[in-house]
C-alpha cells in the first residue's frame, strides 16, 4: 500500500531528517521525493510504501501530524488512491 | 506515478475550497422488525439500527484519517416508518420517534431519516398515524427526520395530503416556537422522492432496496466556484467543460470513499448522489457559483439560466465518475445554509417566486426558508402544491421545507445553528388560496404527450 506524504511549512533545518526518521522508525519505505523552497516556504511530497510497515495507516497519520505540530509544519498523509482516483482514469 | 502538482491540486481543494464528502448515510430496512406490539417494535428496530451502525462513525472517521478528507456527517436513514410499523396496534408513532432518536445518539450519528410516508394517492391507517405524530416527534426528539411524499408524476398530487401538510407545519412550529420553530427544518414535503437519497431532512430507506446499503453524498461548491473564478470572461463552452471537469473529481473522491466504506462496514454500495451541497460557511456557497458566472447577485435576470446550466453539467461531470449515481443529485438551493442566499436575501435581490422558478431547473426544492410566523396553514400548502406541481408536471423531484417562525415577522432573523445556518424571515404572498386547498382530493397526473 503506497501513501503521499506532504510537508509545507517555514523552511529549517532538519524537516526531512525528522520525517525519515519517523518512517525508518515505523518499517515505511520511501520510494520518491521531491522538495521545493518557495518564498522561504518548504514543500515537499514523498511517496511511500507502507506494506513492510506493521503500524496502522490512522496511526502514522496522527504521529506525522504530531510531528509536524511538534517542529511547526503541517504534514498529510494520504492513501494514493485519493489521489489516483481524482486524477486519473 | 501522481506528481506533486496533482497532490497539491486535490489538498488545495480540501483545505481552501471546502472539498468535502457530506455525508455518509447508512440505509437500513425495518421492515423484517413489524410486530403488534409497538414495545416490541421499538425494542427490534433499536437492535437493528444500533447492530448494523454499530461501526458506521469510527469507519467513517478511519476513511477521514486515511485519505485526509472530511466527512462531515455519518447519518442512516430507515424504511419509511409508517410501513414499518403498520403493523403496531396502536395510535400513535411518537414513541418511535423516540426510539429512532435514542438508537441514532447510541451509534452518534447527527440525523437519522425516515419518520416517513409515502402517500401520493392515498393514506392508509398506518399514513395517518404517522402524519398526525410527525409534530410532537420533531418537537420530542433531536435527530429525528421526517419526510413526506404527497404527489408523483405517475400518480399526480395528493391534494388531501397538501392541505394536511400545511396544518403539521404550523403544528410543528407552535410545538418549537420557543427554538425558532427548528422542528420544521427537520420536515421535508416531496414529490416523486427519491428512495435512496442520503441527504437530510429527506432520506429515507425505500422498499426497493436491499436490507443494508451504503449511500453516499458528495459536496464542492467551494472548488466549482474556484474553477469558475478561473473561466473568468470565457464562452458558455469553457464554462461548462471546467465545471464538467471539477465535479468529475469532486464525485471520483465521493465513489472512492463510498466504495471503501461498503468494504469496510461489509454493506453493499448504493448510490453516489452528485448534488452540490453549500454550507454557510464564505466560498461553500451554491450562490456564489452563480455570482462568479457574471450575475451581481443570485436572483438577477440570468439566475434561473446559470442554474440550470450548472446543474446540467455537475450531473454530465459526475455521472462517469461513479458507477452507480442516484439520490437528488443536482444543487441545492437551500436558503438558510448557503451565506451568497442570505446576503441576497438581505438586500432583496431574491424572492420565494425567483427561488420557485429555480427549482424547475435543479434539486430539490424551496429549501430552508424562514417565512412569516402568522402565515397560514393554508398559505403554506399552496406554496407546497405549487411546488409539488412543478415536481410532477416536469417529472422531477421537488420539495419544500419552509419554517414559519413563530412569533417573527419579515426581515427578523432567525439562527438555526450549525450547518443549518442562519436567515431572514421572507414576506409571502399575502393572497388567501384558502378555497382552493379545501377543496380536497387529487390533482390527476400530467398528460406526458403533447409536451410543451
Amino acid at each position: 500500500m503506497k501513501g503521499i506524504i506532504t510537508v509545507v511549512g517555514k523552511d529549517q533545518v532538519g524537516i526531512i531528517a525528522k520525517v525519515c526518521t519517523l518512517l525508518a522508525d515505523n518499517d515505511v519505505n520511501i520510494l520518491d521525493i521531491s522538495q521545493t523552497i518557495v518564498q522561504g516556504y518548504f514543500n515537499m511530497m514523498m511517496i511511500v510504501d507502507v506494506s513492510q510497515s506493521d503500524s496502522i495507516f490512522e496511526q502514522l497519520v496522527e504521529d506525522l501530524d504530531n510531528l509536524g505540530k511538534q517542529i511547526g509544519v503541517i504534514i498529510k498523509f494520504q492513501h494514493e488512491d485519493i489521489f489516483n482516483s481524482m486524477h486519473r482514469i | 506515478m501522481i506528481n506533486r502538482w496533482e497532490v497539491q491540486e486535490t489538498n488545495n481543494m480540501i483545505q481552501e475550497d471546502h472539498l468535502d464528502v457530506r455525508t455518509i448515510t447508512m440505509g437500513i430496512s425495518l421492515q423484517d422488525c413489524a410486530d403488534e406490539n409497538i414495545d416490541k417494535f421499538n425494542q427490534k428496530i433499536y437492535d437493528k439500527i444500533t447492530t448494523k451502525a454499530e461501526n458506521l462513525v469510527k469507519t467513517g472517521e478511519d476513511i477521514e484519517k486515511q485519505f485526509g478528507i472530511p466527512i462531515v456527517n455519518k447519518r442512516i436513514s430507515v424504511t419509511p416508518i409508517a410501513i414499518a410499523a403498520a403493523g403496531c396496534k396502536t395510535d400513535s408513532y411518537v414513541s418511535v420517534a423516540h426510539t429512532l432518536d435514542r438508537a441514532a445518539k447510541t451509534v452518534g450519528v447527527n440525523f437519522i431519516g425516515g419518520f416517513s410516508a409515502l402517500i401520493q394517492k392515498g393514506c392508509t391507517i398506518g399514513d395517518r398515524i404517522l402524519l398526525n405524530s410527525i409534530p410532537q416527534a420533531l418537537a420530542e426528539t433531536s435527530r429525528v427526520c421526517s419526510s413526506v411524499n404527497v404527489g408523483s408524476t405517475k400518480t399526480g398530487i395528493n391534494m388531501d395530503a397538501v392541505k394536511r401538510m400545511g396544518e403539521i407545519v404550523k403544528e410543528t412550529a407552535i410545538l418549537t416556537q420557543d427554538i425558532d420553530s427548528l422542528g420544521c427544518a427537520k420536515f421535508v414535503v416531496f414529490c416523486n422522492a427519491p428512495e435512496d437519497n442520503p441527504f437530510m431532512a429527506g432520506a429515507f430507506h425505500g422498499v426497493g432496496e436491499k436490507d443494508t446499503i451504503i449511500n453516499v453524498g458528495v459536496s464542492g461548491p467551494g472548488v466549482v466556484k474556484k474553477a469558475i473564478e478561473s473561466a473568468k470572461g470565457a464562452d458558455f463552452e469553457t464554462l461548462c467543460e471546467t465545471i464538467k471537469k471539477t465535479a468529475f473529481k469532486i464525485t471520483r473522491v465521493g465513489q472512492l470513499v463510498a466504495q471503501e466504506a461498503s468494504k469496510r462496514l461489509n454493506v453493499p454500495f448504493g448510490i453516489i448522489d452528485l448534488s452540490l451541497a453549500p454550507t454557510p460557511a464564505i466560498g461553500d456557497s451554491i450562490a456564489e457559483i452563480l455570482e462568479g458566472m457574471g450575475l451581481e447577485s443570485v436572483g438577477a435576470p440570468g439566475t434561473t439560466a446559470a442554474l440550470a446550466m450548472l446543474n446540467d453539467q455537475v450531473k454530465k461531470g459526475g455521472v462517469m465518475a461513479s458507477s452507480y449515481v442516484g439520490g437528488l443529485s443536482g444543487a441545492f438551493i437551500p436558503v438558510s445554509e448557503d451565506h451568497g442566499m442570505i446576503e441576497a436575501v438581505q438586500k432583496g435581490a431574491i424572492t420565494i417566486e425567483k427561488l420557485e422558478a429555480m427549482t424547475c431547473v435543479c434539486s430539490v426544492g424551496l429549501d430552508m426558508i424562514a417565512i412569516p410566523g402568522d402565515t397560514s396553514s393554508a398559505t403554506i400548502s399552496g406554496i407546497i402544491a405549487d411546488e409539488m406541481a412543478i415536481g410532477m408536471v416536469n417529472a422531477k423531484t421537488t420539495a419544500v421545507r419552509v419554517i414559519p417562525v413563530i412569533g417573527k415577522g419579515v426581515g427578523e432573523m432567525v439562527e438555526f445553528g450549525g450547518l443549518l445556518g442562519y436567515a431572514p424571515i421572507m414576506p409571502v404572498n399575502t393572497f388567501s388560496c384558502e378555497e382552493f386547498i379545501q377543496r380536497g382530493g387529487r390533482i390527476p397526473a400530467p398528460i406526458h404527450s403533447f409536451k410543451n
